[in-house]
């Protein structure tokens, strides 16, 4: 057996660590200087923290020790001079001695020569022959196979087709029909756009089965441990985008839901690696509704589907790549445990997913239903149709036809409003493989949903948040024209 | 070659060169040595009635004579295990004797180090551009430059900043804690105690290991 064993042993009497000759001097230096009583920590403990130059405590310290701030901030500055190394890095040295000390008198290594199947595996996992298959693995089977069909697919169509259009759309157009006999209103709640035949069907019906699925995929993965191998295979890559292999949980996170994963960019240590993973994150990464309904879209079109793939991972190397170039500050350093791989446990799973799910319901159902709002004040005041005209000139631009600019005007509102409207457009036969291929490059690409954009305010500042939005809507339709033009001038047809 | 006593000379005028610039030294303890005419004779330095200047002549011979101190040191602390109270008297003996090239192998076995035991820089020597070269000579090596399944223990820390620093520490790379290389690609994985864990490169070059076969 290999590990750790600890030895019997009965805890004596506590013993503080005690420190160098010089920096004790130093320490009760500091500890007579500290006059304020109501320190919720010994002054001893305040002492080492300001010794280490600890940014919330000099603060605190400062604040409640206002007279003597001066002398103390002199004291740490003295002792600092004795020592050619920083003072938290001499203190935790000797901390460190004294730990090895203690786990030394009370624990014994077994080793083991034999290699672990886990530990096995965890190195198949991050050798970047094996890794990568393992990778295109987790995401035929997690991302395209579970979340793409089964949740886009099956559990979608069911929820459509079956429950609401046969029975929840009637009975409501009934029930609202029969109760309320302004059209105006009957519209605003059961209309074509209306905020229970819409707002509610795209929430409960594809949305819903769609994040669920890939919240579960998701929350499997982490709990493995797979987040961090992943991060450490793709760190060299990233760091040429200005991220480090840290980034690489936000990135995937987006693909289940953009908003959710500007959010945790917070979890990035610099604001630089934070904006340009936000830009990322609205520009070139689908979220799991966008993705259900474009596999939808090329569905019978693999040509098509690659073709999208290459240009939307093409965007996100040249974006990234010209963004780490432009962008100032400290360059990314990457460091991360790699905790051993565990059995996921179903329990923590399922707890997960509803915790991800429930927050994803509430900051985003009244988003619907406020989009469904306003696409119901933009249609009575004719504000819609004025958009829609605007919008049909870049459109033909695309080589698309003018039909396609109300898919790309929902796509504001929501970027799976604009595909699910491309997929109605798909189901009359009114796009060719072509103006399929360009539509789905360009709604990808397209302006973030409302829900993001106002993500994207609250944790980049309003300046940035707007500043990425004017450049990703005409960074997108750029794309759609110059892949648009390629496909014509190379008499390709997809 | 020269005597012991011009080489201190000019280690002095070195660490005065790096702390405060060109400025003359004073001659104090060295008035009356016979090492000050061996070296105005080499046109090293020169001299006036109460100090001495280094001459641009000088320079590169006085760096080597700082860079033998420095790493006189730094062996006497990594390999030779000699804890710091001791450690100035005995380098100043030993770097009289690595020259013709001992210093490039002694910087060699040390992983060529970019600091002294007190975190004054090393003069870099030919060696440390070549160092990919003598790859099997070696006692302490940066994480960086070791082979896959090498074992040591942490011998010091050496970043570029104190926020590397602390990245470090906060993951408990610590002098003394045991660690091995587990793979060098496409990231660093080390084990450290019961605990894994990737770092990138900068991070790895970071890390000095001596080496346990």
């Amino acid at each position: 057996m290999s590990g750790i064993h600890p030895k019997s042993f009965n805890a004596g009497p506590r013993q503080s660590i005690g420190y160098s000759d010089t920096l004790e001097v130093y320490i009760s230096k500091i500890v007579e200087s500290l006059a304020y009583s109501e320190y919720k920590i010994s002054k001893r403990a305040l002492a080492l923290l300001l010794l280490q130059e600890d940014a919330e405590i000099l603060e605190t310290v400062k604040t409640k020790d206002a007279q003597n701030f001066p002398l103390i901030e002199h004291i740490i500055q003295e002792a600092k001079k004795h020592y050619s190394q920083p003072l938290n890095y001499i203190i935790n040295l000797r901390r460190q001695e004294e730990a090895t000390l203690i786990a030394q008198r009370v624990m014994t290594y077994v080793k083991n020569p034999i290699i672990s199947l886990q530990e096995r595996l965890s190195r198949i996992m991050m050798n970047p022959l094996t890794g990568a298959p393992i990778l295109l693995f987790v995401l035929y089977y997690g991302l395209y196979k579970f979340v793409g069909t089964f949740g886009a697919g099956t559990l979608v169509d069911f929820l459509e087709d079956k429950v609401f259009i046969s029975y929840v759309n009637p009975w409501v157009t009934n029930l609202v029909n029969s109760a309320i006999p302004f059209k105006v209103l009957q519209d605003l709640l059961v209309g074509e756009y209306g905020i229970i035949t819409l707002g509610v069907r795209y929430a409960f019906a594809i949305i819903l089965p769609i994040v669920a699925t890939f919240f579960f995929a998701f929350a499997i993965v982490e709990d493995t441990g797979y987040l961090p191998r992943l991060a450490m295979l793709v760190d060299q890559l990233f760091k040429r985008i200005g991220l480090s292999g840290r980034a690489v949980i936000p990135l995937v996170l987006g693909f289940g839901c953009d908003t959710m994963a500007t959010m945790v960019t917070r979890t990035l240590p610099t604001k630089r690696e934070r904006i340009i993973a936000t830009l990322l994150l609205a520009l070139a990464i689908p979220c799991s509704a966008q993705m259900g309904v474009i596999f939808a879209l090329l569905e019978g079109n693999p040509l098509g589907l690659v073709v999208w793939l290459g240009v939307i991972i093409f965007v996100f190397l040249i974006v990234g790549f010209l963004a780490a170039k432009i962008m100032p500050g400290e360059l990314p350093t990457f460091y991360m445990e790699i905790p051993p791989l565990r059995f996921p446990q179903l329990s923590n799973v399922l707890r997960k997913t509803w915790t991800r799910l429930s927050w994803y319901f509430k900051e985003i159902l009244p988003l619907f239903i406020f989009a469904s709002l306003l696409i119901w004040i933009g249609q009575i005041t004719g504000l819609f149709t004025i958009l829609v005209r605007i919008l049909e000139h870049p459109i033909r631009a695309l080589g698309l036809p003018d039909q396609a600019a109300v898919a790309f005007l929902f796509g504001f509102f929501r970027r799976d409003y604009g595909a699910a409207g491309l997929y109605d457009l798909k189901k009359v036969g009114l796009l060719s493989g072509n103006q399929m291929v360009v539509s789905c490059i360009t709604l990808t690409l397209f302006l973030p949903c409302i829900a993001q954009l106002l993500m994207n305010v609250k944790e980049r500042g309003i300046k940035m948040g707007i500043a990425m939005s004017v450049f990703i809507l005409f960074f997108s339709f750029s794309i759609g024209y110059l892949v648009n033009f390629i496909l014509i001038s190379l008499n390709i047809s997809l | 070659m020269l005597s012991e006593h011009a080489e201190e000379i000019l280690e002095a005028l070195a660490i005065q060169l790096e702390e405060q610039g060109k400025k003359p030294m004073e001659l104090g303890i060295f008035r009356d040595s016979p090492a000050i005419e061996e070296l105005v004779k080499l046109g090293f330095i020169r001299r006036d009635a109460d100090h001495i200047h280094l001459l641009d002549r000088g320079k590169a011979e006085a760096q080597a004579a700082l860079r033998r101190h420095r790493l006189a040191e730094r062996l006497m602390v990594d390999v030779l295990d000699l804890k710091t109270r001791g450690v100035n008297e005995a380098s100043c003996k030993l770097e009289h004797l690595l020259h013709e090239g001992l210093e490039d192998n002694v910087c060699t076995i040390l992983g060529h180090p970019k600091v002294c035991p007190h975190g004054k820089p090393i003069p870099p020597g030919r060696c440390c551009q070549e160092k990919r070269k003598k790859g099997s000579m070696k006692f302490v090596s940066t994480l960086s430059e070791l082979e896959v399944k090498d074992k040591g223990e942490v011998a010091y820390l050496h970043a570029k900043d104190n926020s590397q620093m602390q990245k470090l520490m906060s993951i408990g790379v610590l002098p003394g804690m045991s660690i091995s290389l587990l793979q060098k690609f496409p990231s660093y994985v080390l084990q450290l105690g019961q605990a894994q864990f990737a770092v990138d490169k900068e991070l790895a070059s970071s890390i000095y290991v001596r080496l346990i076969k």
